[in-house]
């Protein structure tokens, strides 16, 4: 029997970098070709954004108060009492441009990636998107664009969304459990406070929508083999998009201004 | 002109050389069997006439173009010309049945949602199947599936039609209905048939001629009657079904 190819690692990596690639190019040319496809792109729009509200909910809640507690503990330690209402910017900035954009693209990362990755993988390994093809639908067209614009449009939504949650997750730990003076805690926040911090958190979320549906369409689209190889795409693609988001968002941090 | 011909077409997955320059060439309005040992490459041949699969070498024509050169694009839009009936069926889960054999008439066509839906009904009659447009995918049994996959293959009327193991799966009587129907499109729509099978009565009833693909080639093609008495020993074998013989791999 001949022995399997070995590819080496580089290449082996840099051979799947071309794939995404591939596929993200192709993915994108497709929101733009008539007809589209409107019945996909409302159903993902729900799946990505509506039915996440839940967890999102949950994660930046609970993130908010975690961070506030923090904040607290850090101005009454170092600062001194009475200095906790300064916690309220540092606060709502640190959540709307890093705790917030990173939880809600891991929680959409893990819900819908691999969502998006099983069952593209299930098609593929039942010959479903071989019927997509013969039947005169593109499989990108058909399932990848719809799932990348609803992703770029979702997350960023569900990241507004849980910059609300967050904050008010804040405010609830510090004015109202921990008695900090509401109204420097508010002055304090306004003062410091930019639409551009809420931006930058947006621009990355913006990102993260990207990167979960092409990583999760892309396990989908290579799935081989049975309820194993599903199995597999499925972890790859959580474990894939979840590293892209933290590596990516260290580096969206440092590119993008502090302030405009 | 032969409706469908194959020239010297090779196709390998990663180590493995499935297609060793093929050649080929099928008739309109004829039915074509390809038989051969599971995992010959005769699925993989069937992808290569639609185009969902791209030679590493060769060429795919049908009707006199050669399609195995074309964009994406451009071989979505001769689709129209194919249906295909997949082996496990493909119904696509998320859809009702009347919504996956609407799929290619909704595609191929520019008919109202009336004409959409009566083409449905008509097409689910035509292989057996009332009152199961409602219903999902794992609503049915394997058999249901692969007729509701034949119907979806033939709601749009194409022109040539590819079967992947359509009996497979089957009992004797709903398999023998199934053969029946490729007799009866052939007859009424002239459509050129091309099927894969192991199935040797469905062979012999269903074909106008028979292609034995062996070792990534066809080695033996020929009408029933010459298939039948063929003196090659690998033909001889597989149509037998003996365990003995050239055939060694299993």
């Amino acid at each position: 029997m001949d022995k399997p190819i070995q590819i080496p690692f580089f290449s082996a990596f840099f051979c799947e970098l071309g794939q995404v690639y591939d596929l993200a190019v192709r993915g994108f040319r497709a929101i733009f070709q008539r007809p589209f496809e409107k019945r996909n792109f409302w159903q993902q729009l729900e799946e990505v954004g509506v039915n996440s509200l839940p967890v999102v909910s949950l994660t930046a809640a609970f993130g908010g108060l975690v961070f506030g507690l923090q904040a607290y503990l850090a101005f009454h330690r170092y600062i001194g009492p009475g200095s906790e209402s300064q916690g309220g910017p540092i606060i709502a900035v640190g959540l709307c441009r890093e705790l917030i954009p990173i939880l809600v693209g891991l929680m959409v990362a893990g819900r819908v990636g691999s969502a998006m990755a099983a069952e593209i993988g299930t098609m593929k390994i039942t010959e479903q998107i071989d019927a997509l093809f013969s039947l005169g639908a593109n499989p990108v067209k058909y399932l990848v664009a719809p799932r990348i614009l609803a992703s770029m449009i979702m997350v960023p939504c569900l990241t507004l969304y849980g910059d609300v949650i967050g904050i008010f997750g804040g405010y609830t730990y510090n004015v109202l459990l921990m008695k900090v003076n509401k109204t420097l805690y508010v002055q304090n926040t306004l003062k410091y406070f930019e639409m551009w911090d809420i931006s930058v958190g947006l621009i990355k979320a913006l990102v993260f929508g990207l990167v979960i549906a092409i990583i999760g369409c892309w396990q989908g689209m290579t799935t081989e083999g049975g309820a194993e190889g599903v199995g597999r795409a499925t972890t790859k693609s959580v474990v894939v998009a979840s590293i892209t988001i933290l590596i990516l968002n260290f580096f969206l941090s440092k590119i993008l201004p502090a302030t405009l | 002109m032969s409706k469908i011909k194959i020239v010297d077409l090779y196709k390998s997955f990663e180590n493995k050389q499935v297609l060793k320059g093929l050649n080929l060439e099928i008739e309109a309005g004829e039915t074509m069997v390809i038989i051969g040992q599971s995992g010959s490459g005769k699925s993989v041949l069937l992808k290569h006439i639609i185009g969902i699969m791209r030679p590493d070498r060769g060429q795919v024509f049908i009707d006199g173009q050669e399609i195995s050169a074309l964009p994406d694009e451009e071989i979505m839009k001769l689709s129209r010309k194919f249906g295909m009936l997949f082996q496990g069926a493909a119904l696509f889960d998320s859809m009702t049945v009347a919504e996956n054999v609407a799929f290619g008439l909704r595609r191929h066509t520019r008919l109202s949602e009336s004409e959409v839906q009566q083409l449905v009904r008509t097409s689910l009659e035509q292989v057996g199947l009332r009152g199961v447009e409602h219903l999902l995918p794992y609503e049915l049994s394997g058999g249901m599936k692969k007729r509701v996959g034949l119907a979806r293959a033939i709601a749009y009327s194409p022109e040539i039609i590819l079967y992947d193991e359509p009996t497979t799966g089957l009992d004797p009587i709903r398999a023998d209905a199934i053969n029946c129907l490729i007799l009866e499109l052939k007859e009424k729509l002239r459509v050129t048939s091309v099927v894969i099978t192991h199935d040797m009565n469905s062979t012999y009833k269903v074909a106008d001629r028979i292609a034995m693909l062996y070792d990534g080639r066809i080695i033996e093609i020929g009408t029933p009657e010459e298939i039948r008495h063929s003196t090659n020993p690998v033909v001889q074998q597989f149509i037998s079904g003996r365990a003995e013989g050239p055939i060694t791999e299993w």
